[in-house]
């Protein structure tokens, strides 16, 4: 029982940080259908700045409880501003070639980001612990788990059901939707595609940013850590169905737990888990458990 | 020029220039050539329409099949060796196959994804197998001989070279047999295929495992030449890179692939060499230089001032 709750308490926390990275890669695809490779660059370009924002504001003896806050805005200063300038400068003269070669872009950026942050930040970690500590710890039914993971499902919340409303009750959302089901008939209807493209974009990359500015104060910020994300996340978004919001919760969950199950029971096969649901979901379900099926054009 | 003269005129050339070439560029040559066969496998599928982003299963699985086969059964022979890593791939592609030829596009690019992480994951955590480190192969002999590091070297080239135009002259066969033919007019119209009274499983199921072979033949003659192998060569960034090669290199002809690989090592090795801190970067620009630049690939450099038709 007490594995059982210990198995559900990691696989919630596992899957909010899942979801928040998720998000912003299956609304990518779903309104551009770009697989954005550079994802995992913004994740790592908000962690990084994250991790010096925090540092200091920590150097500098300001008030503790406004380090939470500055998490949050260095991902969206950090992610915004890259994913304009990534899709201002590198996709938006490649928009109507071949899918693959716009993977293939974003490949490149994410090759080059990658580096950027290394002659940035130079190759030494950057520590940004004090948030996870200043909420300390706290333990449900005899579970002990840090409070700041439980702040992170909460965050998974808001993010999830702000998404939801923006997308189903307001009138940007409803244009999105629009793009999404049908690129052509939107445009001839009026709607501006390339700035619906651009807002996209740069939400995107900053769900992403931000998806490393909060992971940021509990773990070792390093380089590399956007390539593992990328896969990751391109599990959870394939799994619940590419471009679909709901999916990507679903997805998230479905990884999650997996996970939590696997490293509970049977550490070996943790990673190769992951990818094993993936690979079981797209062979019963190929669109993914939330994917619409495309009518077959001939 | 004729493709198969051509390609054995090639083939000519780059023997007689190995024992003469310093050994850090038959190095080069051998892995770009090895990498090179992958991705030729790989441009074969995508003539019919499959892009693959899962070509380190197969690239890794030859690769320990050579390495395992070398440590654990003593096979010395490299032509063995190699044999042994394209049929197990081979092998494991026919299996999938059945599954994978119901795939297209992206749930065909996303599932072999998931497939070769799949193969990653368990050879990262297979204690048995060096984890994450990998493990060492012995020198390879050649029929029986041994001979020298300096010599082995020279002659694992040559072979990874034989090798690799052999298959270039035989897959320049398979696309304009039937089966090649008809694989371009699938990635074309799927629908209208069916309708002529083609099978396109059957057409795709065998351009799978042929992209498997290739890939599996490519990963063994990594592992003889390097001596090395780890689990990397699975990661989704080993099979990003071929499917990038691919497309830099174009689908246009079947040596493009060994060109294309050739050159991208060699931009590596240098960046590497002269920024090993930006190396990725000059990577990545020059990757967005070609896709502006050359949108039909590195190829067209030299078909471009041709009637068009005769290209090819």
């Amino acid at each position: 029982m007490q594995k059982i709750y210990a198995i559900l308490v990691d696989g919630t926390v596992y899957f909010s940080w899942l979801f928040i990275v998720s998000m912003g890669l299956t609304l990518t695809y779903g309104v551009m259908k770009i697989l954005n490779i550079a994802h995992g660059s913004f994740y790592a370009l908000g962690a990084y700045a994250a991790a010096s924002a925090v540092g200091a504001w920590f150097a500098g003896n300001l008030p503790a409880a406004g380090s939470f806050v500055l998490l949050v805005l260095a991902g969206i200063v950090v992610g915004g501003g890259a994913g304009l300038i990534v899709e201002r400068g590198l996709l938006r003269p490649m928009y109507g070639r071949d899918e693959i070669v716009l993977v293939l872009v974003t490949y490149a950026a994410f090759l080059v980001i990658e580096d950027l942050i290394k002659l940035v930040w130079g190759v030494d970690p950057y520590f940004a612990y004090q948030p996870y500590n200043l909420l300390g710890r706290t333990s449900i039914g005899g579970i002990d788990f840090a409070v700041y993971d439980l702040g992170l499902f909460a965050l998974a919340v808001v993010i999830g059901v702000a998404t939801w409303w923006a997308l189903e009750r307001t009138r940007s959302g409803k244009m999105l939707r629009a793009v999404i089901h049908d690129r052509e008939i939107a445009t001839a209807m009026g709607i501006d595609v390339a700035r619906v493209f651009t807002a996209t974009f740069v939400i995107g990359a900053t769900l992403g940013a931000l998806g490393g500015a909060i992971t940021a104060p509990a773990i070792s910020v390093v380089p590399g850590i956007g390539v593992d994300v990328i896969v990751l996340a391109f599990a959870v978004s394939v799994i619940g169905g590419l471009g679909s919001v709901a999916g990507a919760a679903v997805g998230a969950l479905v990884v999650g737990l997996a996970r939590a199950c696997a490293v509970h029971f049977l550490p070996e096969v943790e990673l190769f888990v992951i990818y094993g649901v993936m690979a079981v979901v797209l062979a019963v379900r190929p669109q993914g458990l939330f994917g619409r099926l495309a009518a077959r054009k001939i | 020029m004729r493709t198969v003269p051509a390609l054995a005129c090639v083939l000519a050339a780059l023997l007689v220039a190995g024992p003469l070439m310093p050994s850090w560029l038959v190095f080069l040559l051998t892995v770009a050539i090895a990498k090179g066969l992958v991705v030729l496998g790989l441009v074969v599928m995508m003539r019919a329409g499959l892009v693959s982003f899962g070509q380190g299963l197969y690239y890794g699985l030859g690769a320990y099949a050579a390495g395992l086969a070398a440590n654990r059964l003593g096979v010395g022979d490299a032509i063995a060796l190699v044999a042994i890593g394209g049929s197990v791939s081979a092998l494991l592609g026919y299996l999938l196959g059945f599954m994978m030829a119901r795939y297209r596009e992206i749930f065909f690019a996303m599932l072999s994804l998931a497939l070769s992480m799949i193969l990653y994951g368990t050879l990262v955590r297979s204690a048995a197998l060096g984890s994450t480190d990998g493990f060492n192969l012995p020198p390879p002999s050649f029929l029986g001989f041994a001979f020298d590091a300096q010599d082995g070297r020279i002659l694992v080239y040559a072979l990874t070279v034989v090798v690799a135009i052999g298959t270039a002259m035989a897959l320049h066969r398979f696309v304009s047999s039937p089966a090649g033919v008809i694989g371009q007019a699938i990635q074309a119209n799927e629908i209208r295929v069916e309708y002529l009274g083609a099978s396109v499983a059957g057409v795709l199921h065998l351009t799978y495992v042929v992209g498997a072979a290739a890939a599996g033949v490519g990963g063994a003659l990594i592992a003889i030449a390097a001596g090395h192998i780890d689990p990397d060569l699975a990661y989704w960034t080993t099979s990003g890179e071929f499917v990038f090669v691919a497309v830099l290199s174009g689908t246009g002809h079947v040596a493009a692939p060994l060109l294309g690989m050739a050159v991208f090592e060699a931009i590596r090795s240098f960046a590497f060499q002269y920024s090993p801190y930006t190396w990725q970067m000059a990577v990545g620009l020059s990757m967005l230089a070609v896709i502006l630049f050359l949108p039909a690939g590195l190829w067209s450099l030299f078909t471009r001032r041709r009637r068009p038709g005769s290209a090819g």
